[in-house]
């Protein structure tokens, strides 16, 4: 009897030691599948049930979560409410994240694998693991002033450093006010996403990332880069600026926006051309140089690549296999040249930058739970567009445009200012796009900038120096503190 | 002469069972400051609860210390231990419904922690008096017919008109007075006593074997019949009150003590054929045990019908993880009847891999130190009911945590002294005292003093 006994508890403990592989295989084998089921509340209780890193300016936050009384422990909240939303994006319950939220959910969640230390040290003080914080380049006056300018019009403002590719302002217009999407109570949020989502102004879409425009007049910048980058012409070169040029292997004509000649004779110099906005020159500069050239400038300053911002931007274009005619629209930035308003900016910050384009960015620095620094934004080059000798060419040339040409409405009263209007021809029957891209810097400070409107931002009288140009001059004395 | 009664004192350890049952009640003490820490609600009534039940397990220890003074150290202290953590899990669970009525401006549900440490008293009350009146386990033999009568009566109660109670489709509650009690724990226990005295006085003619097919040896129709008697018994609990893990535990156990009884690895084999016709019958005759099946092979599929308490349990294991939650972290709640049968599920949540490993292995202990009694008492009876008694807490541990973790299919018990139940909890607290009165008989000096002259010992 006494061996039946032992037989019987032998098999007690392996029923037990069974249960003991059950419930490893349950709890750790098959735990990632089962967390990530679909219906598994727990996931989003998780998430909710942290707290969740803010979004910080400066020390001001302009994401934060607040903890709350019911199920979802935290509410995230945008006390700027509009202003930022382009940036921030929005956390919401039923519809996920969009912008920094979604880009960097990783480390405002806490799953970042740099806080690992951090999690084993909450794992063993059993406290709930809180998200890391992270600190944005923006700066708050340029992004208020860039907000306020635009005012509801649709458009898109974008300021970098032009040193550090480090962004300054990232505005879109209409925008949305984040909160109505971040509540817990899923009825009003879907109420209120309907609302925006319907709106045929799209106030949830990032303009100046994601929005792809003609450029039109903007684009002579790059027409007027590989134009000194082939070394046939500089600033001084006299080129033809008739009143109407004939497109080759056609029988069709391009008029001059004046309906003039560009000089005397219908000749005049690059750096003039540039200033007055010339059309036939840069028309016959862009079939003279051919679209490779100017493709291939296009692509040295960003053109073709999309950048993370983190979010990711959308890819400005140059459109292939061009005959003469199309060629000569593309180099004036009509046909189907596409440019993001970051791409324009990246265009003029480049120029201003001795010819080297930085990337974009928008994370300064990663801090962990307790505000350590965990990481630092570190400046990187996409590439050199221009030679320094080209890119001096172009800054002067830019500085005549706003002293002697078309962009006199961004002149800043004792600062070097460059830039380049721009209205870019839509379909025929709606206004054009008011777009101005420019740089200044004083006192050690640079700014560049790309201000568009899109369809001149409901005004009757489309021009990039009455529309676009005196955002543009705000926000840079916004950076500038001038 | 003094040298050899020296060699013959055994150790009471009665001071270890002393550390361990406080060790115990602190594991509880901290968990539950841990819950109301998480919960950043204040619990000055949770001392009192606390407190009390220190005390109870205190007084409990005393009437061990005096009245059976060689029983197992580790027995009381092991269940104590289980008990603290079921309690600190039901005050969890009863903030997370108190949250959750206040979330929707519903009124504040009572607490039931207060009425389970109600049952703990009342458990540890008939422990005592087990342990204090029940001098010598021996005893319970002479009532072995009335125990399987008992038994029976109690296991088919339910159904009578008037008391019997359905929860949940199953028909295994009466209540009395507005008390609800499951009448199937204590039967149990009855049974048990009633197989043990029945097996002891039978096992020489059971083991009687007629000729043998497949080289499996076939006992005598006639000893058959008990078994068969059995089997249709736990077919019909089965049957008329829905109650599948108290058939499946019964059938268990008297097939355990067939063979512990007679030797005969043959009524094993005939157990589990008869197992599996009755199960298989079961299957196609009756509904809910097809359910039962069904969402144990595939619950996801049915994650918000039928499979939604074992898709919520398994859910709920795997936010676990290795270490758990945290005590008042997780989210227990979310998986119906918690408190209950599911209440592995939100430790294993809260206390993760880790700690529902060690509480496993608290079981493994129960089970190792019951049948350490079972093999060190002299007398079959005792050898027999302390085996049963084992294998009950065993088994049911094993068709309770391994229904809820989807290891076998689920049947509904409750988990031996976790549960939030007083049925359950007073019932197992009975076997326990029945347990240790047997230990202690089992470790008792005069067992080892009976080989010596009588005169050497009185010297």
């Amino acid at each position: 009897m006494i061996r039946q006994i032992n037989r019987v508890t032998g098999v007690l403990i392996f029923l037990i030691l069974v249960l003991i592989v059950n419930v490893s295989y349950v709890q750790v084998f098959k735990a990632k599948e089962l967390r990530q089921a679909p219906g598994n509340q727990r996931v989003l209780l998780n998430e909710y049930s942290r707290a969740r890193g803010a979004i910080l300016i400066g020390s001001e936050s302009v994401a934060k979560s607040k903890s709350t009384s019911d199920s979802l422990k935290y509410l995230r909240t945008y006390p700027n409410k509009s202003t930022y939303a382009p940036i921030t994006g929005f956390y919401s319950l039923v519809y996920g994240a969009t912008g920094l939220e979604q880009a960097q959910n990783d480390i405002l969640a806490g799953n970042d694998s740099r806080f690992f230390v951090n999690r084993l040290q909450q794992l063993f003080a059993n406290r709930k693991p809180t998200g890391g914080t992270i600190r944005l380049t923006i700066n708050s006056e340029a992004q208020d002033v860039a907000m306020r300018a635009l005012g509801g019009r649709t458009g898109a403002v974008v300021a970098i450093d032009p040193k550090t590719g480090a962004l300054l302002a990232l505005a879109s217009s209409p925008s949305f006010n984040p909160n109505l999407l971040s509540s817990h109570n899923a009825t009003s949020i879907q109420n209120n996403y309907e609302l925006l989502n319907n709106d045929p102004r799209q106030p949830m879409l990032n303009r100046p990332l994601a929005m792809t425009l003609p450029p039109g007049s903007t684009f002579k910048l790059i027409t007027a880069a590989a134009a000194l980058e082939s070394g046939k012409f500089t600033a001084a070169s006299k080129i033809p600026g008739p009143k109407r040029l004939k497109f080759k292997n056609s029988t069709k004509y391009l008029n001059n926006w004046t309906g003039k000649e560009c000089g005397p004779n219908g000749k005049t110099t690059l750096k003039n051309a540039l200033a007055i906005s010339c059309n036939t020159s840069f028309a016959w500069l862009g079939m003279n140089l051919g679209q490779d050239k100017i493709s291939e400038q296009a692509r040295k300053f960003g053109f073709e690549n999309s950048f993370q911002v983190p979010m990711t931007s959308a890819t400005s274009r140059f459109p292939q296999n061009l005959d003469g005619a199309q060629t000569a629209m593309s180099a004036i930035g009509q046909f189907d040249v596409r440019a993001t308003a970051l791409q324009m900016a990246m265009v003029s910050a480049g120029i201003e930058n001795s010819g080297v384009v930085m990337k974009p960015y928008l994370v300064d620095k990663v801090l962990g739970p307790d505000l350590s620094i965990l990481q630092n934004a570190t400046p990187s080059a996409f590439g050199r567009a221009v030679s320094e000798t080209s890119a001096k060419a172009l800054q002067d040339m830019m500085v005549a445009v706003v002293n002697n040409g078309t962009g006199s409405n961004a002149r800043i009263a004792g600062v070097r200012v460059g830039g380049k209007t721009g209205t870019a021809e839509t379909s025929p029957g709606s206004p054009a796009h008011a777009w101005f891209v420019g740089w200044a810097n004083a006192g050690g400070k640079h700014v560049a900038v790309a201000v568009v409107l899109e369809n001149g931002g409901g005004a009757t009288e489309v021009s990039g120096n009455g529309l676009a140009a005196p955002i543009a001059a705000s926000v840079m004395r916004a950076v500038l503190s001038k | 002469m003094s040298q050899i009664l020296r060699q013959y004192t055994v150790s009471t350890r009665r001071s270890t069972e002393l550390v361990l049952l406080v060790g115990a009640w602190l594991v509880g003490v901290f968990a539950w400051i841990l819950v109301d820490a998480a919960s950043n609600s204040g619990s000055l009534g949770g001392w009192s609860a606390l407190l009390s039940a220190g005390l109870l397990l205190l007084c409990a220890h005393s009437v061990v210390r005096w009245q059976a003074p060689y029983a197992d150290p580790v027995l009381l202290p092991c269940v104590a231990l289980l008990n603290m953590l079921g309690l600190a899990m039901i005050h969890r669970l009863d903030v997370a419904n108190a949250a959750r009525a206040a979330a929707n401006n519903s009124p504040q549900p009572t607490p039931d922690v207060y009425l389970q440490l109600t049952w703990m008293l009342l458990g540890l009350i008939l422990f005592s008096l087990i342990i204090a009146f029940l001098r010598n386990h021996r005893r319970l033999a002479q009532f072995t017919f009335t125990s399987g009568l008992f038994g029976i009566v109690l296991l088919f109660l339910p159904l009578v008109p008037g008391i019997g109670n359905v929860v949940n489709g199953g028909r295994l509650w009466i209540s009395i007075l507005g008390f609800t009690f499951q009448p199937g724990e204590l039967a149990k226990i009855a049974l048990a006593i009633f197989f043990a005295g029945y097996l002891v006085g039978r096992r020489h003619t059971l083991a009687h074997v007629r000729g043998s097919i497949l080289g499996i040896g076939v006992p005598r129709f006639r000893d058959v019949g008990p078994l068969i008697l059995v089997w249709f018994i736990a077919l019909l609990v089965l049957v008329l009150e829905h109650d599948l893990g108290t058939s499946l535990l019964l059938f268990g156990l008297f097939t355990v003590l067939l063979y512990v009884a007679t030797s005969r690895r043959s009524w094993v084999i005939i157990g589990a054929l008869l197992l599996t016709v009755g199960g298989s019958a079961a299957h196609f005759a009756f509904g809910h045990v097809r359910i039962r099946f069904s969402i144990w092979l595939d619950p996801f599929s049915q994650a918000n019908g039928d499979g939604f308490q074992i898709v919520q349990s398994l859910y709920g294991l795997a936010n676990g993880g290795l270490f758990g939650t945290g005590w008042g972290q997780g989210y227990p709640q979310l998986v119906p009847f918690a408190k209950t049968d599911f209440i592995t599920s939100a430790l294993g949540e809260e206390l993760g891999l880790a700690g529902l490993i060690a509480i496993l292995l608290i079981y493994a202990i129960v089970v190792e130190r019951g049948a350490r009694a079972a093999v060190g008492t002299r007398d079959p009876f005792g050898n027999l009911l302390a085996i049963a008694l084992t294998t009950v807490i065993g088994l049911q541990a094993f068709i309770v945590i391994g229904g809820v973790t989807r290891l076998i299919p689920l049947t509904g018990l409750t988990t031996p002294f976790m549960s939030y139940g007083g049925s359950s909890l007073v019932a197992n607290y009975i076997l326990v005292a029945l347990l240790i009165r047997i230990s202690n008989s089992a470790r008792a000096p005069e067992n080892f003093a009976l080989d010596l002259p009588k005169s050497e010992v009185s010297a």
